[in-house]
């Protein structure tokens, strides 16, 4: 996850365009007639294939320092680099046919069909009507909106999901190396915005692209970023690290203020359930000798023993009359409820076990096998220990 | 002739009569919504581009509306003479104000995050002005077009003081025979109806976005 990984700089998206990397050098910008700058002295750099967020309050600059990267604000002082080289030796037409570009409103044409929508950029570009066609009819499947039914339709016809889904694919259309992205699930419903921060996330696990996030809300910040920025009134740089840095280490009050007082509680978004070293149960299945069941309970992290099926699922706990006589009867204390999965971040998985009676939980794989336990206590140990090895994009990688 | 000097007999014998003044009607309306739209255009795109030259540019137009139609045809005589000329000059000069007037209303009302994203994308200013500024004033610019079209059926009725002929020409010849002012008046109320429908057919045509909603 940094700029000297190798794997990193070289990752290529599936179209085969290579991600660029971003860096912001003493960036100034003073708007005429103003006193104050909106962007004051803002070094940043990205490594090629990460997504940045900026966040902060409302009126600090972000939008401004995202726009100053492809000219739509032009830099007062500083520089910006893209791909290592400076934005202003290229003309601002040029270098945003190169940028992808989403905005909160989206900003579709609301004359042109979607497929024209998503078309503009090769077009201005000279791209053939068949590559055109194979482009519109790929990225239209990306977003997982189905080409037949979307193609013809204008954006009116499409809700407001749907219509972010088809800003961000035509923002895609030439794969561009760098996308920047202001505020793009602001104007969508809770619900839905969980799901497209989802869907883009596991989008950018193929694609790789730099990205520049703008958002003022410091969970979706947390969530979406490899690393976030985040800005002070003026367009002074708080803290630029990585999510879980942040939370751990909040450079001042500013930032710790921002954050939140529970920042503990936020770090159990970054987390998954397998990134924990989980405890074993000692597994057993019906009809085994109690004599096996008792080896294993002296081994094992958890002292009551797993009933589990022939395939490995887990069935329920076992209570102790279960394993008295000579073989193990199906006896159960309670059943293996709630199980967790591997994927669940640690903040949903901690609900279900608040929420059961032993308070731990039976950790299963994508077959539904039975591969741990999890418990509020080792839930506990995952906020205040290590921090975790992967967040963003990453996390979900797996 | 019947009492009241409606005679439907007398009107189809003297059918003949209206065609002449029928066509030079409908050559002064619409030669000069073409020419007023084509400068209407012009200026609107100069006032789009150069905010400062909207308000005199409006404001002019607006003085040669509110010039009398029949001072207006006498005024251009020394110049243009006698004849259609001078008609079409006045016609157009009056079709400009309802055309620029919804240009400009039409070119101001393209939302803001509609042109950011544009230019984000990197179109230029001229492509941004063809590819989506124009397109989405349409609607309005349709409708000025409808404006214009229907009034200046109704000014070219005063072409014949100017010596262009047209419907005017038949009415005023004639005034205290209804018969003939039925007749006249009623090809002008027609070529009206005629034009507005042809320019909404048009606009439905080259609009069909409008009508597109969330099924
Ligand atoms: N075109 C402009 N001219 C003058 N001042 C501007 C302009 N655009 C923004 N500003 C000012 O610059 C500052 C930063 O604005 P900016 O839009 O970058 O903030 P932001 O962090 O994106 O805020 P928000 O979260 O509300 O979107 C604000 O004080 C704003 O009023
Ligand atoms: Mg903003």
């Amino acid at each position: 996850m940094n700029a000297s990984d190798p794997a990193q700089t070289s990752t290529a998206s599936p179209a085969g365009r290579q991600a660029a990397t971003l860096e912001l050098r003493d960036v100034v910008k003073l708007y005429p007639g103003q006193e104050e700058p909106a962007v004051d002295h803002l070094s940043l750099e990205v490594p090629a294939g990460e997504i940045c967020v900026l966040v902060g309050p409302s009126g600090c600059g972000k939008t401004t320092a995202m726009r100053m990267v492809n000219r739509m604000v032009e830099i007062t002082d500083g520089d910006i680099l893209v791909g290592g080289q400076s934005v202003t030796d290229r003309t601002p037409y040029e270098l945003r046919r190169e940028i992808g570009y989403v905005i909160q409103q989206v900003g579709l044409f609301p004359h042109l069909t979607i497929a024209d929508n998503i078309a503009t950029v090769p077009k201005l570009l000279g791209w053939d009507r068949d590559r055109i066609a194979a482009r519109v009819e790929e990225l239209l499947q990306l977003v997982q909106l189905d080409p037949e039914q979307t193609r013809d339709r204008y954006p009116a016809q499409l809700s407001g999901g749907q219509r972010q889904r088809i800003g961000v694919a035509r923002a895609l259309a030439t794969d561009p190396p760098l996308m920047l992205m202001d505020e793009p699930f602001g104007a969508i419903d809770p619900i839905n915005r969980e799901r497209l921060q989802n869907e883009f996330l596991r989008l950018q696990v193929e694609l790789r692209k730099t990205i520049v996030f703008v958002t003022h809300d410091i969970d979706e910040a947390i969530k979406m970023g490899d690393r976030i920025a985040i800005l002070k009134q003026g367009g002074r740089l708080a803290q630029y690290a990585e999510p879980a840095e942040l939370l751990m280490n909040p450079a001042d009050e500013f930032v710790k203020d921002f954050v939140g007082n529970d920042r503990a509680l936020k770090r159990l978004a970054l987390q998954r359930v397998r990134d924990i070293d989980l405890w074993q149960a000692p597994m057993v299945r019906k009809g085994e000798t109690t004599a096996s069941v008792r080896q294993k309970l002296e081994k094992a992290d958890v002292k009551i023993p797993l009933l589990v099926d022939e395939d490995g699922c887990p069935i329920g706990w076992l209570s102790d009359r279960a394993y008295a006589g000579e073989e193990v009867k199906a006896d159960l204390r309670s059943r293996a409820e709630p199980t967790v999965e591997m994927d669940d971040i640690l903040r949903d998985a901690l609900a279900d076990l608040l929420g059961s009676e032993l308070q731990y939980g039976v950790v299963v794989d994508e077959q539904g096998r039975a591969t741990g336990v999890l418990s509020i206590e080792l839930v506990g140990q995952g906020v205040h220990g290590v921090a975790p090895a992967r967040t963003g994009a990453d996390a979900l990688a797996t | 002739m019947a009492e009241n000097g409606f005679c439907p007999e007398w009107i189809v014998q003297n059918w003949d009569r209206y065609v002449d003044p029928f066509f030079q009607h409908v050559l002064l309306t619409v030669v000069s919504v073409v020419i007023g739209f084509a400068i209407a255009a012009v200026m609107a795109v100069v006032a789009h581009r150069r905010r400062r030259l909207n308000g005199p540019l409006v404001g002019l137009t607006e003085v040669l509306y509110t010039i009398p139609s029949p001072a207006a045809f006498l005024l251009l005589l020394p110049f243009t003479g006698f004849g259609t000329v001078s008609a079409l000059i006045a016609l157009t000069a009056y079709s400009l104000n309802a055309m620029l007037r919804s240009m400009v209303t039409g070119l101001a009302g393209v939302p803001e995050d509609i042109k950011d994203s544009a230019r984000g994308m990197g179109l230029t200013e001229r492509q941004l002005l063809w590819k989506v500024e124009l397109p989405l004033a349409l609607p309005e610019i349709f409708a000025g077009l409808r404006i214009a079209s229907v009034t200046t059926v109704g000014l070219a009725t005063l072409a014949f003081l100017a010596g262009a002929g047209g419907l005017g020409e038949s009415i005023e010849s004639q005034i205290s025979f209804k018969s003939n002012v039925v007749v006249a008046g009623g090809l002008c109320v027609l070529l009206a109806v005629a034009l507005d429908s042809l320019i909404r057919t048009l606009q439905k045509a080259s609009t069909p976005w409008t009508r597109a909603r969330l099924t």
